[in-house]
């Protein structure tokens, strides 16, 4: 009965850091472009005295 | 720099062309390089980039821009206050998605173990936890739902939305009765479930609607056009189109659209009509000859005095008629309220009869109540409010893949039903735009030096030959000196020859398009054009009449131009239409019980696509052809259309079996619920399964359009 106290309240918590993490996200613009971020991975980043 | 940053502006620019990581790296890496660019943001999935730029930066500095880097761009206007409103209702849908979903899952959690047998001061304990988590989910999640029910319900009438919300009122309210007077079952696991299903359909379906539009708005092409105005001192400066007054004299060049109504003030050149009237042949424009806004200039570049700008505009008059066209086509009841007409009375009876039924049979009002919830929790269209969305954007991403862009599921649905399909002649059944007819005429080194003289210049006809030439994979020859002159055509020395591509030295007889390469003066050979079928037109027509459509043409362009069209087609014809007419004529049909499915893409046809049952677009039609269509389809190919009426009605086919399965289900579960079954462990396992199964039914559609 002891553990639950405990538990629960971890197990509430770890939940609403994801619903935090992910509402931080899509405030973030990570869902706008998503066919978009799968391609940038291929996108070589300019070099910097290119500048 | 924050000197700079504070006078920069933002803008949109539609880039259709963007297909792979190698455009992005390229536009947002070239894009700055311009003095007057700041930053450069690619958003692949709508196909825009988001610009900061100084603020003398003019619109076709910008655009120019961009064609160095070999894009072509549009501005996108005063458009994105619009199309962030319904992004915006995506991402609160998308929050309330996770916001149930988190609840569902913690309160599963909790349930589990009273499932399990925690009995006493846990399950109280568990019960008072659960309810704390869905209280603020319900008001949270269930405001759209509450929302729309009760709109319906204050108009006197009822939707999904009203048996859903007093089930899940009702059912919250219980629980918590439940909860305190220390009972067995609580149902906020299932309140919370219902929520979160209900919520990912309605989701899905706004998501499919947001792309399509990013999709439409990145191929409108005249938004935020505007016109290079000639000041009394000969100066010229970039006036937007919404700026345009009367009087102003506009610069048009070969190869751009008017921006307003005027008459020919300087110069003389031939005008295509085709996106206005449907015209094929361009006509002539001298001087004093008026002229209208959206109508494409071909020849050379003339000044134009201008007469009425925006709303006064020739396009104002056919922009009304598709106001007044497109309100016959808000009457159409979507399938989903049409099965809730039914299904929510019922629903409310069962409920009502099952609580009658147990206090006649002396259980006490506190268990018939439980039994009544119980019953509402389990015909509460779960799998219904899934049915329907699910289907609608697996099937919207198919044909997305074979080219078409579909604006929302209503559209699917009335394409399903279709029995007629009236179809515009200029530019959809042909490709509406010149297409050069004799070039097998010419040996190797015409056709060389004809690309070669082609390819450097932007109007109209060079840029038919180039593709054309480019398609048959001629190679250029080297030329040098390359001078183009407008109104005369490109010259340039090829081995000390001078070679010119132009007008044609003699007029040709028909008012055909015409033009003519000739080496050191004497004519090598004079190009043809005409406007070309679509490759796969008479396949198309097959199709369609094989899929129990029947075509037929309605083209406002005169009838010998149409005619030679329609006899290698086998289609009858109706020519010389107003945009009335066509109205007219799909009224005539829609009269005598068809479903008409209009194809077309000019601006004459837009009050024609608006009335339409259902209608398409080529991605090359007028903006308002595509704004007033359903779907879009793009390429060069017509078949796209009957692929989509193949997946739109497979898609009908697939809702009903899941309104059947559904139906079905609701069948064996309604009695158990009856007899008092159903827990709240029962209803858990029939929910999630019901939604899955209907889910998975949906995902066939994805092979549908082979």
């Amino acid at each position: 009965m002891n553990g639950l106290l405990v538990l629960i309240p971890v197990a509430l918590g770890l939940g609403l850091i994801g619903l935090a993490a992910f509402f931080w996200s899509l405030r973030g613009g990570q869902f706008d472009d998503l066919d978009g971020a799968a391609l940038r991975i291929f996108v070589e980043d300019e070099e910097e005295d290119a500048r | 720099m924050t000197e700079a940053a504070a006078l920069l502006v933002e803008r949109d620019f539609a880039v259709p062309d963007i297909r792979c990581a190698g455009c992005i790296a390229k536009l947002e890496q070239g894009l700055v390089r311009d003095r007057r660019i700041a930053a450069a943001r690619v958003n692949f999935t709508e196909k825009r980039v988001h610009i900061s730029c100084t603020l003398d930066a003019e619109t076709p500095e910008l655009i120019g821009a961009f064609s160095l880097l070999g894009f072509e761009a549009h501005p996108i206007g005063d458009g994105p206050a619009e199309v962030d409103g319904g992004a915006s209702d995506s991402r609160a849908l998308l929050r309330a998605v996770a916001v149930a979903g988190f609840a569902m899952m913690n309160i599963m959690l909790l349930s589990v173990s009273v499932w399990s047998g925690a009995s006493g001061a846990t399950r109280d304990l568990f019960h008072w936890l659960s309810a704390a988590i869905a209280l603020p989910t319900v008001a949270y999640a269930g405001r759209s739902f509450f929302r729309s029910a009760w709109r319906a319900v204050r108009h006197g009438r009822t939707n999904m939305d009203v048996p859903i919300s007093i089930g899940v009122l009702i059912a919250t309210a219980l629980s918590l009765y439940e909860t305190a007077t220390h009972g067995p079952h609580a149902y906020f696991d299932g309140v919370v479930m219902l929520l979160f299903f209900l919520l990912c359909g309605r989701w899905l379906d706004s998501v499919m609607r947001d792309r399509a539009r990013g999709g439409v708005t990145a191929l409108l092409r005249n938004m935020g056009t505007g016109a290079m105005v000639v000041g009394a001192d000969e100066t010229s400066r970039w006036v937007d189109a919404t700026a345009l007054e009367p009087g102003m004299v506009m610069l048009v060049a070969a190869g751009e659209r008017l921006a307003a109504d005027g008459v020919v003030a300087g110069g003389a050149s031939r005008i295509d009509l085709s996106l206005l009237t449907g015209e094929s042949a361009p006509r002539e424009a001298r001087l004093g000859d008026p002229v209208h806004a959206g109508t494409l200039n071909i020849e050379a570049p003339i000044r134009v005095r201008v007469t009425a700008a925006g709303a006064d505009t020739a396009i104002a008059d056919i922009a009304r008629l598709m106001g007044e066209a497109a309100q016959g086509k808000s009457r159409y009841v979507r399938i989903a309220d049409r099965a809730a007409r039914y299904y929510a009375p019922a629903v409310h009876t069962l409920a009502l009869l099952a609580f009658a039924g147990w206090m006649v049979a002396g259980a006490g009002w506190h268990h018939s109540l439980l039994i009544a919830v119980a019953v509402l929790i389990i015909t509460c269209p779960c799998a219904l409010g899934l049915a329907v969305p699910a289907a609608q954007i697996v099937a919207a991403g198919t044909l997305m893949r074979v080219g078409v862009l579909v604006k929302d599921g209503s559209a699917l649905e009335r394409l399903a039903d279709v029995d007629r399909a009236m179809i515009d002649k200029t530019g959809t059944l042909t490709l509406g735009r010149p297409v050069a007819t004799n070039l097998d005429e010419a040996d190797a080194t015409v056709r060389a030096l004809l690309l070669a003289l082609a390819r450097a210049s932007r109007h109209p006809l060079s840029e038919a030959l180039t593709r054309d030439l480019t398609a048959a994979g001629v190679t250029p020859l080297a030329v040098e000196a390359i001078r183009e002159t407008p109104g005369f055509g490109v010259e340039a020395e090829w081995e000390g020859r001078r070679v010119t591509l132009g007008r044609p030295a003699q007029p040709t007889t028909d008012s055909a398009l015409a033009t003519q390469l000739a080496i050191d003066g004497a004519p090598a050979l004079t190009v043809r054009f005409a406007d070309a079928l679509r490759p796969d037109a008479a396949d198309t027509i097959a199709a369609l009449r094989q899929a129990d459509v029947a075509p037929s043409i309605l083209s406002g362009d005169r009838a010998a131009a149409v005619a030679p069209v329609a006899r290698s087609l086998g289609l009858t014809a109706q020519t010389g239409m107003s945009p009335q007419d066509k109205l007219a004529a799909i009224a005539r049909q829609t009269a005598a019980g068809h479903r008409v499915l209009m194809i077309g893409d000019g601006l004459n046809d837009g009050p024609a696509l608006a009335a339409g049952h259902a209608s398409i677009a080529p991605g090359s039609a007028s903006d308002a052809g595509k704004n007033a269509a359903d779907c879009i389809f793009l390429g060069d190919r017509l078949m796209p259309v009957v692929q989509a009426i193949r997946v739109a009605r497979r898609t009908q086919a697939i809702v009903r079996q899941n309104f059947a399965l559904a139906i079905g289900y609701n069948i064996i579960a309604v009695p158990l619920a009856f007899m008092g079954y159903v827990t709240p462990l029962v209803a858990a396992i029939a929910m999630s399964g019901s939604s899955l199964i209907v889910v998975g039914n949906a995902l066939r559609l994805k092979g549908a359009a082979r």
